[in-house]
């Protein structure tokens, strides 16, 4: 017999506010129910009574994790629009803060997946070498989450020289534990028989559902909007596309530690290639028309569109969240699968409620969809009224026979 | 003080509520767990049920949709519950402040015993925090 078990807003393995409705035959999940928007905030709105230079900050507060990305793929549509190239240390700077925080989402997702399998060691190992990203996000940056370091047509903040042994002996020291750690996921014969063939998204699915990012790249699907549609520094870099033919939870993980490795190729080479000079080519004017940012996000392709009326703001801001494609793909990855997997599965592309959070709009003029307490108290008074004139009626005509 | 009061204090257990934040302030109260900070060590640990609380941590300014589901919560913790809102937009509404679904900081509707500002708020500061709050039984 179908059951269903709801699970959240406020669940323990839910770090934001969702909702699951599994249904379940035994431990079988046969369909997963998934309703969001606890936390829509109506930023695509506010966005369009800030000036073009205050969106960034805006924008960096739609997800905390990816708080580089999204003001990134902004401030790439309009460089695009007002034709604008930034110079060369600015191009460096942002790969080498973009990364870091590429190594920090990844290593947070990692410490989350340890501890969803009952893996507390990993979790709080990796937690404490994340600290040392955060350590250097904060000397480069100046603060530990939304750094405040792009701006359009460049940065904000320089990267000074004396950071750059401090950045390099963190970077050192970082890379032999996320060797180890591949080494520690890759060759553990628990892990392999817990996450191997759990949740397996097939190639085809993946395109057909427009999965993004690690999600898709675990399933063999080699997209990354930094190859494909190339930008700033990546062009000018040498790093490859990480992909993997399996598409279980196990080739997510895999894929995410292999990119730790190749975010940290991308710091050393940026670092090396820092040339003095200035970091901001400023955007004097953005002229009428509309343009689109992508940039990799560490969960996927952020997409942004704006358009201009050639005024200071943004007419139109439109965003959208790689998590807004991949949240989809668990309706096919978790059917089939034990409820016990349930809660991994639905982590294991990095969710990120907070960046996708739509309205859902309720149309009020079809009352028969949507009845709440006073309508349906209002139906029972009616049928009450109802059979209460039917019995005077009858006992009228009860009454005329008489 | 009543032997409740004092095992309150001596381990005080959190439960966290994201009541429409950017999940920054939910990370780093998760950060505060881990090696570097541990707050496990001083007794404080994050439970998975309000019904094991003594004291709810509200990030976030709270949207309209959230809000029924935070009170609910409220309700059901066992009192004295203290009440600390982490953040900017858990203080003051912070930058989402005019948004058309926010409905107002958290203390419109609960009564707050501690204040963290800061976006996000170093765990040092949540720490200094909780500790603060305690101080408040």
């Amino acid at each position: 017999m179908a059951k269903v078990i709801p699970t959240g807003p406020f669940h323990p393995i839910l770090e934001e506010p969702e909702f699951f409705k599994f249904h379940v035959d035994g431990e079988t999940i046969t369909k997963i129910d998934i309703r969001i928007g606890y936390s829509h905030r109506g930023i695509e709105l506010l966005s369009e009574d800030k000036t073009w230079d205050q969106v960034p900050f805006l924008v960096e507060r739609i997800c905390g994790i990816c708080s580089y990305s999204h003001p990134y793929g902004y401030c790439l549509a309009v460089e695009r629009l007002a034709n604008c190239e930034i110079p060369d240390r600015a191009k460096y700077i942002r790969a080498i803060v973009a990364e870091l925080e590429r190594l920090h989402s990844h290593l947070l997702w990692m410490g989350l997946a340890g501890h969803f399998i009952g893996y507390n060691t990993v979790f709080m190992w990796v937690w404490k070498w994340r600290e040392l990203v955060l350590d250097a996000l904060e000397l480069t940056t100046g603060n530990r989450n939304h750094y405040a370091n792009i701006k359009p047509g460049g940065v904000r903040r320089d990267i000074e020289d004396y950071m750059i042994p401090k950045l390099e002996k963190w970077i050192d020291e970082l890379e032999p534990k996320c060797e180890m750690l591949i080494k520690v996921v890759m060759d553990d014969p628990v892990l392999h028989a817990r996450l191997k063939g759990v949740g397996v998204l097939t190639k085809q699915e993946a395109i057909d559902y427009c999965a993004l990012g690690p999600t898709a790249r675990a399933s063999g699907v080699a997209i990354d909007a930094r190859a494909d549609h190339p930008f700033d520094a990546y062009p000018l870099l040498d790093w490859k596309v990480i992909s993997l033919p399996d598409g279980d939870v196990f080739a997510k993980a895999a894929v995410r530690l292999l990119e730790n490795l190749e975010s940290i190729k991308i710091i050393r080479q940026a670092i090396k290639k820092l040339k003095p000079g200035p970091i901001v080519n400023e955007i004097k004017e953005v002229p009428v028309g509309e343009a689109i940012g992508l940039y990799e996000a560490p969960r996927g392709e952020t997409f942004h569109y704006i358009r201009s009326d050639g005024s200071n703001m943004p007419i139109r801001h439109k965003v959208r969240a790689p998590s807004y494609m991949n949240i989809l793909t668990n309706e096919l990855s978790c059917v089939g699968a034990d409820l016990a997997d349930g809660g991994l599965i639905t982590a294991a592309h990095d969710p990120c409620y907070s960046c996708t959070e739509r309205l859902s709009a309720v149309n009020d003029s079809i009352p028969e969809n949507v009845l709440n307490s006073k309508e349906i108290a209002r139906l029972s008074r009616e049928k009450t009224k109802s059979i209460a004139e039917k019995f005077q009626l009858e006992s009228n005509v009860t009454t005329d026979k008489k | 003080m009543s032997l409740f009061l004092k095992a309150l204090k001596k381990s005080p257990w959190v439960f966290h509520v994201n009541a429409g934040a950017c999940n920054n302030c939910d990370i780093e109260i998760l950060d505060c767990l881990t090696p570097r900070f541990d707050v496990e060590r001083f007794g404080i640990k994050l439970v998975g049920s309000i019904k094991h609380a003594d004291a709810l941590i509200i990030s976030g300014g709270v949207t309209a949709n959230i809000l029924p589901r935070v009170l609910e919560i409220y309700e059901q913790a066992p009192k004295p519950c203290l009440v600390v809102a982490v953040g900017s937009c858990g203080c003051s509404g912070g930058i989402f402040r005019d948004a058309y679904n926010m409905v107002g900081p958290i203390d419109h509707y609960l009564p707050v015993d501690v204040f963290i500002p800061g976006c996000p708020p170093r765990p040092e500061a949540l720490i200094a925090g909780i500790v603060k709050a305690l101080g408040k039984l």
